[in-house]
């Protein structure tokens, strides 16, 4: 014999509710549990305070046009182009982040890593990388070129708004 | 157990080898752990200090290290050698996929151990493999962030790998492991050539499994042993200055097995070579049982005569086309890029990538047109992908000099 169908709740049950709410309450709990690992091991960008990165490159007289120096400390070149504007390039290949040094002879930042070059101004010349070098904001005040290696500029390729002037 | 298992040529020993590498890996690995400390200011004095002071230190080292390149050259083999004959078919279908995580998880173990020396090997290496993790579509900043615990890789990134090397890989390897073997024994042994038994007896003649077989491994494992003990005191494993952020080695190269993939990175827009082709890998070697549809594995090396012919020529195919390719982008990557008006991620990675594709489609196809079995056609597919990994790994360990020109070795 079977039950007649008015014994079947025609809505969810509580049995059906409890079960479900169970269910989202465990979905819930493993999302959190994700998001409190997520949070743990990916630390926010922290950043220094203001002025912590500020390094000091010179009087600008010592900076000849259409010349690139190194500063390995501040992991970074201080680009003099010919029409006299700085450039402060990030020496991090934009590809997958190892350090271009400056072949003066050819005038380019040939990567060591996977072979891609960039030119005085940081632009590609040749891929796998796919954007110029980044950019660290240069300051002259009273003739003294300064450079704030705090704030990384990323951008896609050279524009003549970049370059500081005197 | 069947007296048919027992021939050397039908598994060479290799999945025993892996297991004694591991072993001794786990034994050298403790060993170094009494001496090294996971600090950048200490790490690469305390591997000094191993090297130069400890007795027998340098010896174990080199032990360790040895054995973990042979772990993954052997568990490669291992790997080729399961597929090659059929063993990733059902009724072992289920214990491919535990073999294909096991890879996976020996070439995480190798490469957290990687780092930990904190030399400019390392510190390169690590640099450019976990920035390959920035090209991951939306999740890829934060990824890069989670792997190197901040913006660059520095004491927590040691910290994570570490961790990882020490704890995290070996515990799930060891467990993933006994899954394995378990497997394998459920599934009563290894893959044997169809036709060595009959009705009453599939499996042949049985003999006991001590001391016929355990005899045999013990030989193996003695010869493993012996093997890598030799090359520990032959050659020392390498050791730079320590890292040093501001300067890359030039050139700067990945560890043997990842230059397969550094090589690609040179050729590929860094979405495609560093995120999908590896996906693209990984997910082939998962698909190969589904791909082969439902004939039963003949146990044979290569299914057939016919099989082996067609994956040797799939193979010199693949291995002289890539060879080609390399070659004919060298002065084309340096100068104007072709079909300009795509967009980089198109022109140096979707066409090559669908050209790969289509060679893949094209040799399955010519084979089945020639008489193969579909499990056969997708083997000499799978053979023409793997020459032409195996010959961009050749080039750039052997080929690539300095700023990663191509030189004569």
């Amino acid at each position: 014999m079977s039950l007649p169908p008015s014994i079947e709740p025609a809505v969810p049950g509580r049995r059906d509710f409890l079960g479900m709410a169970g269910k989202a309450l465990g979905i819930l709990a493993a999302a959190e549990l994700l998001a409190v690992v997520v949070a743990y091991l990916a630390p926010g960008k922290g950043g220094a305070g203001r002025g912590a990165g500020l390094v000091v490159a010179g009087p600008v007289g010592e900076f000849t046009p259409a010349s690139v120096r190194a500063f390995p400390a501040g992991q970074f070149y201080l680009v003099r182009l010919a029409d006299g504007g700085f450039l402060a390039l990030s020496s991090k290949c934009t590809h997958l982040g190892c350090t271009v040094p400056w072949n003066e002879k050819q005038r380019n930042f040939p990567c060591p890593c996977h072979a891609s070059t960039f030119d005085e101004r940081g632009d590609v010349l040749s891929p796998p990388a796919t954007r110029a070098l980044d950019l660290f904001p240069v300051v002259i005040e009273g003739g003294i070129v300064k450079v704030d290696t705090s704030r990384r500029i990323a951008r896609a390729r050279f524009e003549p708004g970049q370059v500081a002037y005197l | 157990m069947p007296a048919a298992a027992l021939p050397l040529p039908l598994t060479f020993g290799l999945g025993g080898a892996a297991a004694v590498l591991f072993l001794l890996l786990a034994v050298t690995g403790a060993l170094l752990l009494v001496v090294y400390e996971p600090s950048p200011e200490r790490a690469h004095g305390t591997v000094v200090r191993l090297v130069d002071e400890i007795p027998f230190g340098a010896l174990v080292r080199n032990a360790h290290h040895w054995a973990a390149n042979g772990l993954v050259l052997v568990s490669g083999l291992h790997l080729l050698r399961v597929f090659y004959r059929g063993g990733h078919l059902p009724p072992r279908k289920g214990n491919w996929f535990v073999g294909v995580a096991l890879f996976v998880l020996v070439i995480g173990c190798a490469f957290t151990g990687y780092l930990l020396p904190w030399d400019q090997l390392a510190f390169w290496a690590v640099t450019i493999a976990t920035g390959m993790l920035e090209y991951v579509p939306l999740a890829g900043g934060a990824l890069l962030r989670a792997a190197r615990g901040g913006a660059e890789v520095g004491p927590a990134t040691l910290a994570r790998f570490f961790v990882l090397h020490v704890a995290i890989l070996p515990t799930t390897l060891l467990l993933l492991l006994a899954l394995h073997f378990w497997l394998v024994r459920k599934v009563g042994g290894v893959i044997l050539p169809a036709g060595v038994g009959d009705r009453a007896s599939p499996r042949g003649p049985l003999v006991p499994t001590s001391p016929h077989l355990t005899q045999r491994e013990w030989a193996a494992a003695l010869v493993v042993l012996a093997g890598v003990m030799t090359m520990a005191a032959l050659w020392n494993a390498p050791l730079l200055a320590q890292a040093n952020p501001g300067l890359s080695p030039n050139p700067a190269k990945a560890p043997w097995y990842f230059m397969g993939l550094q090589e690609l990175l040179v050729h590929l827009h860094p979405a495609f070579g560093a995120v999908v082709a590896p996906l693209l890998g990984l997910g082939l070697l998962l698909a190969l049982p589904a791909l082969s549809g439902g004939e039963p594995p003949t146990g044979r090396w290569f299914g057939s005569p016919r099989g082996a012919r067609h994956a040797l020529l799939a193979a010199l195919a693949g291995a002289v086309l890539t060879l080609v390719a390399v070659v004919v982008n060298e002065p084309l990557r340096r100068g104007k890029p072709w079909l300009p008006a795509l967009p980089p991620a198109v022109r140096g990675g979707l066409v090559p990538l669908a050209a790969l594709l289509a060679l893949l489609g094209l040799v399955a196809w010519l084979s089945r047109r020639r008489g193969a079995t579909r499990q056969e056609a997708v083997q000499a597919a799978f053979t023409f992908a793997l020459a032409s990994f195996v010959v961009l790994t050749l080039v750039g360990v052997l080929l690539r000099g300095p700023g990663m020109a191509l030189v004569l070795p």
